[in-house]
């Protein structure tokens, strides 16, 4: 049997706590004033837990290691943890809590979590995306949780009166000699202590980790969603509460030109039809506006917003025809762009070169489609504004929700639900401020609801692009130099007037950053206009940027008669620490927004997790007639992670029966989670592959639902999928899991399609046939 | 107005006769287990069962269950073998699917109590998950059904 849990994990108590998104108050630890007692009740002193710099402060409202802020005990001895990041599938909802709980040496089985609303300032970033949850709280978790425990110790310490080093905190109680108690005895007592700074902090050792690193602990919500009493944004209802469904302009940017709304204002169950002011691109996260039928039930929004008689004006995007277009960026690609890096002299290598080899690779646009279509509650009275949505990122939401209806933030709260899903669609809340808005316009509550259809054609898209690379091969059949133009609209049109080129973040995002050890190196960026909304989908430009050049990797592999595996190898060349000044990055190089100095580019984990892939796969053994190998590696997120993929093409149908992903992420806290968010990376890999493509005629999106717009399904998902991951001490800084699994899947199989079948793919989604 | 069977229980919901049941589980009957996915039949996120078989409550009406057994998660009894091993191997990500999946599963072992792996690909197949947990969700299918 397939086990992933340890199997003598603690079991999740049958009538879980659950999330019954409860509001966070602030019962529990309050800010005392009574004078510290030195503790040292644990071998490892603050001196020897490596906290590594990272990111996390230069995000807005920076990250806050307060117990007071994240943790609650009652009398009862019950453990209350604040889950400050969103939680939609990746974990961390369960993972960050976990990390306190253990550092503290609470019971995981009387912990229960509540859910923060969007509150920055008391909790810190809550932005959940960009891989960054445990890569920037792992610390902070653990310095809560000893924290707390150094406070039980203390407070056990006084009124015993014996001395605090000799108070030992272990399995939710405190103990000294024969003398024991449960955490709840000195919940109280422990609030009035101070909190220790830092330096006066003993951690545990790692050797007594209960459940960081171990996969011991099942999600949080585990109970619930087996049983139907989890809690999504669409299963919230307040009494008085109205359905809205809209109807959006086809083209972003459009407006209602006439409406005839007679037929719908009296359907059954109709309250009101409201017309929403809408914006177009670069508009941030507003709503496209449009018309709203406000009704009962859902079904009465859905029905009468069909009978909706809606004359558009299409604004200046109705010409956006998205076949025309690609064969436009596919033209910029292959001329010269805008040089980004610039490294030894490429021109002379490629005047000089034996000769050269070029290839250009596609992506189309993405929709995020997660399992949940966007939807969210808001109840507008004149006292302020309450919204509980899936939401990525709770405080902006607040913040942007707040200047759309010209509110204080202060009078506006966002509870956050869990997410069905979210891969970046959910960090947009556009559907947020339409409840907002209509919650206003009617007075009462107001859900939003968004049907599939309003999804995918809705979406912020990811980016459209046209990726071309061209080597120069000296005569000893060396790639001397190395030209790689990336053509895409930029997601900065989102949020600025659209100067046509990518940004920083999304040319450091697998372009500029391209480890190989090639002498002679430009990266350029050539124009593209953007005429949908652009957004991040998990992982973002990495998607497009890996496609290329893994698929280029094997391209040249096959040109030159080599192993795909030798090939890697030589490009990414012996190990180095990357020096991004002496290899011509910018100045602007964006490594994922962490000093470089403590997460830098080795090439010797990129090498290393390939090798650790490729021996997972039987790297080199003989295939049978129509299966074949494929390889690709990737770094993202600050993680490397390679893909090793076994295709084998059944009645031309292309299957997967086996794919090995091994990633370096650094320490890893809950290996468990890792393994199911690099699974899951599979299934979205090969979904971006074979699937995913919106596209556009006249400026309206073409595809509706999932009949149109398909996703890998268990007939057909790569199976048999195994994670490795590299091991590491709590002295390798964490780095993102949620992404980096996401890039090398699509080269890997279909490197792997050619090594079957001799057939070379170049525009994703390639199809799930040959 | 329909009467039916609702979770072992004779009732009668206020809601037209061509309202998709799985929105009048939602808004009228207070039960949220069955979600909106789609719409219309293509991802199985709503699956109930009517009279013990999977059936997609998006695509059922109201005129259609009068007088038929409908079972949503909410009563599937909690303990169900189906929900055990879902659990015992960690199964969901974001979970949204999932109740959908258990439905799906929990029909398919009720006709075919001990599925070959094609045959649980197979009727798995309607049900999507966009966070990608099929290898966990076909590892608990059989895992339900043979304990192993």
């Amino acid at each position: 049997m397939l086990h992933y849990l340890d199997p003598d994990r603690p079991e999740t108590p049958r009538e879980s706590a659950g999330f019954r998104i409860e509001k966070v108050s602030r019962r529990g630890f309050l800010a005392g004033s009574a004078a510290g007692l030195a503790v040292a009740v644990y071998a490892a002193g603050a001196e020897a837990f490596p906290r590594w710099p990272h990111g996390g402060q230069s995000m807005p409202h920076g990250v806050r290691p307060d117990p007071m802020v994240f943790v609650a005990i009652d009398p009862d001895g019950t453990v209350t943890l604040v889950a400050h990041r969103s939680e939609m599938g990746q974990g961390s909802r369960t993972s960050i809590p976990m990390v306190m709980a253990d550092e503290m040496e609470a019971d995981w089985l009387r912990v229960r979590i509540v859910q923060a609303e969007g509150d920055e300032p008391k909790y810190g970033n809550q932005d959940t995306d960009g891989s960054r949850s445990l890569r920037h709280h792992v610390q902070m978790a653990r310095q809560v949780g000893a924290s707390v425990r150094h406070m039980l110790a203390e407070a056990a310490a006084e009124a015993w009166g014996v001395p605090a080093h000799e108070v030992r905190v272990e399995g939710h109680r405190v103990v000294h000699g024969a003398r024991t108690a449960d955490f709840g005895e000195f919940a109280e007592a422990a609030m009035e202590r101070p909190v220790p700074a830092f330096e006066d902090l003993a951690f545990k050792d790692p050797a007594d980790f209960r459940y960081i690193g171990k996969g011991r602990v099942q999600i949080y919500d585990l109970h619930d969603i087996t049983t139907g009493e989890a809690v999504y944004g669409g299963d919230v209802s307040l009494p008085g509460m109205l359905v809205a469904a809209i109807a959006r302009p086809p083209v972003v940017g459009g407006r209602v030109k006439s409406l005839d709304a007679s037929a719908a204002e009296g359907a059954p169950g109709v309250r009101a039809v409201v017309q929403l002011e809408g914006a177009g691109l670069g508009s941030k996260f507003a709503p496209l506006g449009g018309v709203a039928v406000v009704a009962e039930t859902t079904w009465h929004a859905m029905r009468a917003r069909d009978m909706l008689e809606i004359e558009w004006d299409h604004g200046p995007h109705a010409s956006y025809d998205s076949g025309p277009f690609m064969q436009e960026m596919v033209a910029t690609a292959e001329k010269p762009g805008e040089v980004l890096r610039r490294q030894g002299d490429p021109d002379k290598a490629f005047g000089e070169a034996v000769r050269t080899f070029g290839r250009t690779y596609t992506q189309a646009h993405m929709a995020h489609a997660p399992m949940e279509p966007p939807v969210a509650l808001a109840n507008w009275t004149e006292e302020g504004l309450e919204i509980w949505a899936p939401v990525q990122s709770p405080y902006v939401c607040r913040t942007d929700a707040a200047e759309a209806l010209g509110m204080d933030a202060a009078d506006v709260r966002v509870n956050v639900t869990l997410l069905g899903g979210g891969f970046g669609r959910k960090s947009k809340h556009d559907f947020v401020i339409e409840a907002a808005q209509l919650s206003k316009a009617v007075g009462a509550p107001v859900r939003v609801q968004w049907t599939r259809e309003d999804d995918i054609r809705h979406s912020f898209m990811h980016t459209v692009s046209a990726e071309r690379i061209e080597v120069a091969l000296d005569g000893q059949g060396k790639v001397s130099g190395w030209r790689h133009n990336s053509v895409a609209p930029s997601i900065l049109s989102t949020f600025a007037p659209d100067s046509g080129h990518q940004f920083f973040i999304e040319n450091g995002m697998g372009h500029v950053d391209m480890p190989f050890a090639i002498p002679n190196v430009s990266v350029e960026n050539g124009k593209a206009m953007a005429h949908a909304r652009i957004g991040w989908f998990r992982a973002v430009s990495n998607i497009p940027r890996a496609w290329a050049i893994g698929s280029f990797v094997g391209e040249l592999a096959a040109e030159l008669g080599r192993d795909q595996k030798d090939m890697w190898q030589e490009l990414i060349g012996s190990a180095r620490v990357v020096n991004p000044a002496a290899e011509g990055y910018p100045d602007n190089f964006w490594n994922y927004g962490e000093p470089y100095e403590a997460f830098p580019i080795e090439t010797g984990r990129l090498a290393n997790v390939l090798d650790m892939a490729a021996d997972g796969i039987g790297w080199g053994r003989e295939m049978p007639e129509g299966e074949g190998l494929g390889l690709a590696v990737h770094r993202s997120f600050v993680s490397y992670v390679a893909a090793a993929a076994h295709v084998k093409v059944v009645d031309g149908r292309v299957t997967v029966p086996e794919l090995h992903l091994a990633i370096d992420a650094g320490f890893v806290a809950n290996p468990e989670r890792v393994r199911s968010q690099l699974e899951g990376a599979a299934v979205q890999g090969m979904t971006a592959l074979m699937h995913s493509a919106v596209t556009y005629t006249d400026g309206a999106v073409d595809q509706s639902n999932f009949n149109d717009y398909d996703v890998v399904r268990s007939d057909n998902f790569p199976r048999n999928v195994q994670v490795h991951m590299v091991p590491h001490g709590f002295t390798v800084p964490a780095t993102g899991v949620g992404e980096p699994g996401v890039p090398p899947v699509p080269p890997a199989i279909a490197n792997a399609l050619f090594a079957a079948t001799g057939k070379r793919l170049r525009d994703m989604p390639i199809g799930t046939s040959v | 107005m329909a009467k039916f069977t609702l979770n072992g229980e004779s009732v009668e919901l206020d809601a037209p006769g061509d309202m998709p049941l799985l929105w009048a589980l939602r808004d009228v009957a207070g039960l949220t287990g069955a979600k909106y996915g789609c719409g219309v039949g293509l991802c199985g996120a709503c699956t109930v069962h009517m009279n013990g078989t999977a059936e997609r409550s998006c695509m059922l009406r109201m005129s259609d269950v009068e007088g038929q057994s409908v079972t949503t998660i909410e009563g599937l009894g909690g303990e169900n073998r189906v929900q055990q091993a879902w659990r015992e191997l960690n199964v969901p990500q974001c979970g949204f699917c999932q109740t959908g999946q258990i439905m799906q599963a929990a029909s398919l072992l009720a006709e075919n109590p001990d599925p070959t792996d094609d045959e649980i690909l197979q009727a798995m197949s309607g049900n999507v998950c966009r966070c990608g947990c099929y290898q966990r969700i076909v590892a608990a299918v059989r895992l339900a059904s043979t304990g192993a």
